[in-house]
């Protein structure tokens, strides 16, 4: 495998629900990469599709929801078409998973040694005195004193913060090279989630693993990713470097979501808000799906929908900077 | 009161929860009762008009200080004050308070039509006579809140989560109060939802001349929103001053490392330093200073008493031995 292969690339992703009223697009014409010892953040609001992009990743989409259209490489390798059988040996040896809740991602019957070592073995030939000694060295990496105590310790025995330190050390367990992160701190406090994300930085850079770290909140993005991608309903709508999507938002869309966002240095008399909400799965308008919020929407935007177009510092879905609205 | 101006005074409050195993169970394994002291020695002022904020992580004690106030919980000691009431001076009742909390999902009744839930309060205070004034003082506070008063005959999962919080402050409104109690009212919703959420709420506090407690564990939001602050810790006040100076010059450890921690757009710091440590259970606090087990600072004196509550440089009170 050649290292310059990306962790992770999806091509034009479409990710359908069939119900009785018809077929619901979720996830429509997604693409995006993931290079190795990088981290991608994903970033919208509730109904984006940022987690649905991440369970398609990995393989775990609900039924009836499927794949309609597009590509996921995993390393180079495509997995988008592989069997629930062959995606079993996908997930965890190529690609790991942080969830929200590491409350409900342990199971509270096995302690946390026994969780460590039954995935340590699967997805390598150690026995298992090996793969408890494996599993301490990871419950160190992550941060956890007193590993050699704390592994026959059940997930109840930890703290919060701690449990997803053991989460994160599961998600190593295989080695994969990419780690799907679904919003991993949100339910922590602050100064845990601090913690945390400071640890994905440096697991992330000394194992070589792209982390595609889904969240809503900008300053996790800001202080963790190395580039974001921002979605919206079902789209990406604007890719690019942390600093420049940031302080440089292009898509009016990225622009009002800075702007709602209230800052820690300066105190504003009235927060920009984008008016109304995200729309329905069922009812996104014609053109771009953010026309009937925007202050610049002209006729072309309720028509036309604007494709992901490079530029020299990322990419941007507008057609204020695609040839025009009117 | 201490003052005219205050239409909320706190005085030593605190709150003790008895969580001791079964009686039975207790005799059984030759355990003692246990408590958990949610509050302690809690005192504070709020200015009429004015916002009032309490920070802090989860299990500091910060939603329990707001069912006191409230009455949703009876003090175990020390004395909430409201002022008395401004409308109808006479009467000498006190000043009305009301709640929003965090969850609009929870907070609605799913079986009660929108327009029913706001007039509930308005009936039962028996503050309009007639349905059909009933029915106008609804679509007024429906169209206050940035909705439609068509809204009133749907039901509230017909609505996102940003209007079904408009609807709960419509009904926090509804009984006119002068002073509301907003238990993390915007951590249940999308940043650019929270936004209309928080503009909504100063615009409603310039119009009615509303007091608010706003309790948050975000202090970004807490900035935008509070005229002072309080930082809690394991139940007890350890900072309180105004927004700016609290900001600008915070000078109990724990504020410190909380204002640095927490991640900000606007000038991400990727190479922090970090809190080490969690915060210890409530159940079995540290001896001393709260915090002395996660402080860089921290010296013998604050492992063996407690710090008191003492006026802070710049204006407000700090707890801490090793503040100026």
């Amino acid at each position: 495998m050649n290292s310059q292969t990306p962790a992770l690339e999806v091509k034009g992703l479409s990710v359908e629900f069939p119900t009785r009223k018809g077929v619901l697009t979720a996830l429509s014409d997604v693409s995006l990469t993931v290079e190795r010892g990088e981290i991608l953040g994903v970033v919208g609001e509730s109904g984006a599709g940022k987690s649905m992009t991440g369970m398609a990743v990995l393989g775990l989409l609900e039924p009836p929801g499927r794949i309609a259209a597009g590509e996921i490489r995993i390393g180079g390798q495509r997995t988008d078409n592989l069997s629930d059988a062959e995606m079993e040996t996908v997930r965890g040896r190529m690609v790991g998973a942080i969830f929200q809740d590491p409350l409900t991602s342990l199971n509270p019957l096995f302690s946390v040694g026994q969780q460590l070592t039954e995935t340590i073995r699967l997805h390598s030939d150690r026995n298992r005195a090996e793969a408890r000694a494996h599993a301490i060295g990871l419950l160190k990496q992550v941060g956890i004193p007193g590993a050699d105590e704390r592994i026959d310790h059940y997930p109840h025995q930890f703290s919060g913060g701690m449990r997803q330190r053991v989460v994160i050390a599961l998600a190593l367990a295989g080695n994969p090279q990419l780690i799907i992160a679904d919003e991993p701190t949100t339910a922590l406090d602050v100064s845990i989630q601090a913690q945390i994300t400071t640890l994905l930085r440096t697991l992330c850079r000394e194992h070589g693993a792209g982390v595609m770290l889904v969240t809503h909140d900008m300053g996790v993005i800001a202080e963790t990713a190395d580039r974001v991608a921002v979605m919206y309903a079902g789209r990406v709508i604007e890719v690019g470097l942390v600093e420049e999507v940031l302080n440089k938002p292009k898509h009016p869309y990225t622009r009002g979501l800075m702007g709602s966002i209230p800052a820690l240095g300066a105190r504003v008399e009235r927060l920009t808000q984008i008016d109304g909400a995200m729309p329905r799965l069922n009812a996104i308008p014609p053109g771009c799906a953010f026309n009937p919020r925007c202050s610049e929407a002209g006729a072309r935007c309720r028509e036309v929908r604007p494709a992901l177009v490079a530029n020299a510092r990322g990419s941007v879905a507008c057609l204020v900077h695609d040839g025009g609205v009117a | 009161m201490r003052s005219p101006d205050n239409a909320l005074e706190v005085d030593q409050l605190t709150r003790v929860f008895d969580v001791s195993a079964p009686w039975l169970n207790r005799v059984i394994d030759r355990k003692p009762k246990r408590y958990l002291r949610a509050v302690q020695d809690v005192t504070f002022t709020v200015r009429k008009g004015k916002c009032l904020a309490l920070v802090g992580e989860s299990g500091c004690g910060k939603s329990t200080v707001a069912r006191l106030v409230t009455g949703l919980y009876a003090p175990s000691e020390g004395a909430i004050l409201f002022a008395p009431a401004q409308k109808g001076a006479n009467s000498g009742k006190p000043m009305e308070a009301q709640m929003i909390f965090q969850d609009p999902h929870a907070s609605l009744n799913p079986r009660w039509r929108v327009g029913d839930i706001i007039a509930e309060p308005i009936r039962e205070f028996g503050l309009r006579d007639g349905n059909e004034a009933i029915a106008a003082r609804v679509a007024e506070l429906l169209r206050t809140v940035g909705l439609s008063p068509d809204d009133a005959g749907r039901y509230p999962h017909e609505f996102s989560g940003g209007q079904r919080q408009r609807i709960s402050i419509a009904r926090a409104l509804a009984s006119e109060p002068e002073f509301l109690v907003c238990d993390e009212p915007t951590s249940a919703l999308d940043v650019s939802v929270q936004a209309q959420i928080l503009n909504l709420m100063r615009k409603l506090q310039d119009e009615l001349g509303l007091t608010y407690l706003f309790i948050s564990h975000n202090l970004a939001v807490v900035r935008h929103m509070a005229d002072r602050i309080a930082v809690m810790y394991l139940g007890r006040i350890v900072e309180e001053a105004e927004t700016e100076a609290l900001f600008a010059d915070p000078q109990h450890p724990y504020t410190q490392l909380l204002l640095q921690t927490i991640p900000d757009v606007a000038s991400p710091n990727r190479n922090r330093e970090l809190m080490g440590g969690e915060p210890p259970s409530p159940l079995d606090p540290p001896k001393g200073c709260a915090f002395h087990p996660r402080c860089p600072l921290a010296a013998e004196r604050c492992r063996t008493s407690a710090p008191e509550v003492r006026a802070r440089q710049g204006g407000g009170t700090v707890a801490c031995h090793l503040a100026p």
